[in-house]
């Protein structure tokens, strides 16, 4: 009875990367300190295994001692690493809520909305996530504070169209 | 970046800003950055809240938790944290959340609890303040001081809101990992707030209901907090029972919604009810339940189900309630094996294979392993071979069926077959007489095949050494077919392969006189004795000089059959441990363990244990020296076995050692530098010297991240038997190594009085967020503090006759001195006059060491 060992601190999340079909990163979320060094092989690594995989193949995989959970949306990669105990389906989840929230946020978001307005794609991911939990499910509470703080912003009467008015 | 700002321009606010967010645009697109950092920390400081923004958003992208810049942001997150302004907290918990530092935890761990449970702390921000203390708590555990607060928290599991039970539930849980006691009473809690989310309707929880379940997060941790404890008293057991069967039972019912999103959030709680259930391991009805949920997953049309019912099912083999009900599934995970076109999930169906084995369908297993294996992905191979070698030795009744499976392993994946699983064969074989006769016929018909593969020739070369003449009187087999047989593969075999032949063959002197010029002939050629490779060409030499002056006495002693294996556990089965990381397998074969027991009535006893414990005879096992005695058994009667002792590496009871420690420990029997240790992190490297009863030992400690480590902390430690025989000396080393740096330490050693033991070095140090703890056993030995001496040989004689009278009288019979009285000897003797002759005894010793140093010794 009761033979299971304890994982001594156990972590829902240890990183969530987002990169595009040609395998370039678009946002990359670290909940475990690493070396700018380890990220960038971590993510090269990654990033190759993923896009190996063929379409009708499992969502989930051994990589490391951890599990990778990913799923494709259009022509963006959403892959999170999570601890071998944890629960695959629900991360999957993870992901589908978070493309919802950035959905109803640019109304049918694309890469581009991802590439240009990457800020707010963060702050989205920070009331969603925190430290690799969830913090908040509910998709209107997630919004409504995103919304109040662009209203803060609004306030300071500045204008900011995004990095999009002249990066390029 | 043709704009970039220069030191001495003013910049504005909002310059500042987009500068920065440019910056952090460039970092994105996988560029580094190396500055505006400052920048960065002054926007943080704004009280403009767009600037602010931007800066902590810089800071928790870029900056690294041990960076410099911390102790100049915790300031501005200080202010922000008191500002009372709900989104400024906000920004600043977050900003805690991702970096999580030390530093921070020094600055917030005492603030942050405070803010959780403050009556009148804004739902949103209690929120980011239970996730950034868990966060605080995983980085430095120590750091967060637990109160009254902790009760208060418990209670948030209670609270109104939705989203702070979802966030509270993370951190109690983690707490509760740690400090179970402390948080019991989450238990009855969390059983009905679960209770409430299963039995409400898909509407009542409105925004938190995902696709029409209701909170599926929530429910998942919750269920997870319960995985921290045993199964609750009755009272609210009866409850969990219920919400557990609720559960079970919504998977039955049609779906309320095609989407995907819906099937997914509501399997995602059964899967973790059922790892619940799992986990409690006591209500065989639930066990048997999720048994069958899993069994229809097995056949779902989606790929991610199915992997997760092979996952999950492998854990409920473990149970002795479910185990039955698992095996009935047999085909339905064969079938996968061939049908899946998935690597990953047929990597699941060989883990459930695995796990579902018991005795009654070993067989079938093994041989659909056998078969899949001739195609499987090259990446699996490897765990597969070991895989099928653990269970064809656990469950083989009939020795015969594990001999061929073996050789078939090697036909089939020759180049996947670890030394583990050659070495355990030959063990085996060696343990156990009725299966000596069949292993050297199967081996000799195996190595007539054109093409075999070298492991092969190694378990050839060593079975027919050994057992060549239980098969020698078939005129097929005769002596000369068998030696001209194996010696046509010596050409073809690598070194080590070549070293094994060679003791093959000194052995074959000894069991077939007729072959020996033969053989006397090979070893002389110029191929042999003179070849370029030292082990090859000493071996050759000692041989070709023992068959020649030793008389057939002397021969049939030196040569004689290598005795029992002492038991241990199997090597191979280690190897698949450390493969499949210590979590999974160790779990499923402890229990695997305890539950074989009670299937079959009783321990099996071991194939290596059976025959190790039916001969005694202190004489035979002197051979196995290599190979460790199980450590918790005392010194036997007569046989101390000093030198057994020294060359064994039965674990310390300090701390667990490393492993593979093990043979590097073995191979500074002999030599004094080298490589010690290595893992991912650290390399440990040895130097030392040794002169009369002094030695002088430079440990090198290599760090191999690009990580600094933090205390680090290396110990000697000594049993206090050791302690009175051994004095060592040391200084503390700096307690930071940097990434790519190495520190040296000395040790200064005095050896007083004869010792056994090693003294074992643990080093602890912090890397990342993460403890580290290794120990390693420090390669100091007796023989290092050994000198020559000279002696006449009528002298020597004498003392040796002399020790083959005072030893093992015990036994009763007259015997010829063995190995085994050299060892003793050297044991009883220890004094002024004794040394010479331990020398003399241990020189023998070593020559004879040398001779059986075949691989499976080790």
């Amino acid at each position: 009875m009761y033979t299971r060992i304890q994982h001594p601190l156990h972590l829902s999340m240890q990183f969530m990367l987002l990169f595009s079909r040609q395998g370039k990163l678009r946002l990359q979320k670290w909940y475990v300190p690493l070396s700018d060094k380890e990220k960038k092989k971590i993510t090269r690594e990654l990033v190759q295994t993923v896009l190996a995989r063929k379409p009708k193949m499992c969502s989930f995989l051994e990589w490391r001692d951890l599990k990778i959970v990913y799923k494709r949306y259009a022509s963006l990669y959403f892959c999170c690493a999570i601890e071998d105990q944890d629960n695959e389906l629900i991360t999957l989840e993870i992901i589908h809520r978070y493309v919802e929230l950035l959905d109803k946020y640019f109304g049918s978001v694309c890469e581009l909305d991802i590439i240009f307005n990457f800020e707010k794609a963060y702050f989205i991911l920070d009331e969603f996530l925190l430290g690799g939990e969830v913090q908040e499910t509910s998709k209107k509470n997630v919004l409504k504070a995103i919304e109040q703080a662009d209203l803060l912003q609004e306030s300071q009467n500045e204008e900011w169209g995004g990095l999009s008015e002249d990066i390029l | 970046m043709s704009s970039s700002p220069q030191g001495d321009k003013a910049l504005d606010g909002y310059s500042k800003k987009k500068y920065v967010c440019k910056l952090l645009f460039i970092f994105l697109l996988g560029h580094d950055i190396d500055f505006g950092h400052m920048e960065a920390v002054n926007l943080l400081s704004s009280n403009r809240y767009t600037e602010k923004q931007i800066g902590y958003l810089f800071i928790s992208v870029l900056v690294n938790s041990n960076s410099e810049l911390i102790r100049l942001i915790n300031n501005a997150i200080k202010n922000d944290l008191a500002s009372r302004n709900p989104t400024f907290m906000g920004l600043a918990l977050h900003c805690i959340a991702n970096v999580g530092s030390r530093e921070m935890a020094e600055a917030f761990a005492g603030e942050i609890p405070k803010i959780l449970v403050a009556g009148d702390t804004m739902d949103s921000v209690k929120q980011s303040a239970a996730l950034c203390l868990l966060r605080l708590y995983r980085t430095s555990p120590d750091l967060v001081p637990m109160g009254d607060w902790t009760s208060r928290v418990v209670h948030l599991l209670n609270d109104q809101h939705l989203g702070v039970v979802t966030a509270a539930t993370s951190l109690i849980t983690t707490l509760a990992q740690k400090n179970p006691e402390e948080f019991k009473t989450s238990v009855s809690l969390a059983v009905s707030r679960l209770s409430r989310i299963v039995t409400s309707a898909s509407t009542d929880l409105q925004d938190y209901t995902y696709y029409f379940v209701p909170a599926p997060w929530l429910s998942v941790k919750l269920l997870r907090l319960l995985q921290c404890y045993p199964p609750p008293d009755p009272a609210v057991r009866g409850r969990l029972t219920e919400c557990l069967e609720t559960i079970l039972n919504k998977a039955q019912e049609p779906p309320k919604s095609k989407k995907v999103q819906h099937s997914n959030a509501k399997n995602a709680v059964l899967f973790e009810a059922i790892s619940l259930i799992i986990h409690h391991d006591s209500e065989p009805n639930l066990l048997v339940r999720a048994c069958n949920q899993l069994g229809q997953f097995l056949q779902h049309r989606e790929t991610n189900l199915r992997y997760l019912a092979l996952e999950s099912m492998c854990t409920l083999a473990s149970s002795e309630f479910s185990h039955e009900a698992v095996k009935t599934h047999i085909e339905t995970v064969t079938n996968a094996l061939k049908t899946e076109r998935d690597v990953s999930v047929r990597q699941r169906a060989v883990d459930l294979l695995y796990a579902m084995c018991d005795r009654s369908n070993a067989q079938q297993i093994v041989a659909e392993m056998l078969s899949y294996l001739e195609t499987a992905d090259y990446s699996i191979r490897e765990e597969i071979v070991l895989k099928v070698a653990i269970l064809a030795e656990k469950y083989a009744v009939d020795y015969t069926w594990y001999v061929d499976t073996i050789l078939n392993l090697i036909r089939i994946a020759g180049d996947y077959v670890s030394e583990e699983v050659w070495y355990r064969v030959i063990q085996i074989v060696i343990n156990r007489d009725d299966v000596q006769g069949y292993a050297a016929k199967t081996v000799f018909e195996a190595l007539q095949a054109p093409a075999c593969h070298e492991n092969l020739v190694k378990v050839g070369g060593y079975i027919l050494g050994e057992f060549g003449n239980l098969i020698a009187g078939d005129p097929r087999s005769s002596p000369l077919i068998q030696f001209n047989l194996l010696h046509s593969k010596f050409h073809l075999c690598s070194v080590p392969t070549r070293a094994l032949l060679l003791s093959t063959y000194i052995k074959f002197v000894n069991l077939f006189p007729e072959v020996k010029t033969t053989i006397q002939d090979v070893l002389r050629s110029d191929s042999q004795l003179k070849n370029a490779d030292v082990e090859l060409q000493q071996r050759a030499v000692e041989y070709l000089r023992l068959s020649t002056v030793a008389s057939t006495d002397i021969l049939a002693t030196v040569l004689e059959e290598m005795p029992p294996f002492p038991e241990r556990e199997s090597s191979i089965l280690a190897k698949l441990k450390k493969k499949k990381g210590p979590s999974t397998v160790t779990d499923l074969e402890e229990a695997k363990r305890e539950r074989s027991a009670d299937i079959n009535g009783g321990p099996e006893p071991a194939p290596a244990s059976a025959s190790a414990t039916s001969t005694p005879s202190p004489s035979a096992d002197l051979l196995g020296l290599g190979a460790a005695p199980p450590a918790p058994v005392g010194p036997p009667p007569s046989s101390g076995g000093l030198l057994v002792d020294v060359f064994s590496d039965s674990p310390s009871a300090v701390a667990p050692l490393a492993p593979g420690s093990e043979d590097n420990f073995a191979r500074f029997v002999c030599k004094n530098n080298g490589v010690l240790f290595e893992n991912q992190l650290l390399q440990i490297g040895l130097k030392s010297e040794f002169r009369q009863n002094l030695g002088r030992m430079f440990i090198f400690y290599g760090n191999k991240t690009s990580t600094q480590f933090l205390s680090f902390t290396p110990t000697l430690i000594c049993s206090d038997d050791l302690r009175a025989n051994l004095s060592l000396q040391t200084k503390p080393v700096d307690p930071t190594v940097d990434g790519g740096a190495q520190v040296q330490q000395v040790v200064n050693i005095e050896c007083v009085s004869d010792f056994t033991e090693a003294p074992v070095l643990n080093i602890q140090f912090r890397y990342g967020g993460t403890f580290q703890n290794v120990s390693v056993k420090l390669p100091i030995t007796l023989n290092k503090f050994f000198q020559p001496t000279e002696m006449a040989s009528q002298d020597f004689f004498q003392r040796w006759k002399q020790l083959s009278k005072c030893t093992d009288s015990h036994c009763g019979q007259a015997r010829k001195p063995s190995l085994r009285d050299c060892v003793n000897c050297c044991q009883n003797s220890f004094n002024p006059q004794g040394w010479s002759i331990r020398l003399v005894c241990l020189c023998i010793f070593l020559h004879l060491y040398h001779l059986s140093s075949l691989p499976c010794c080790k």
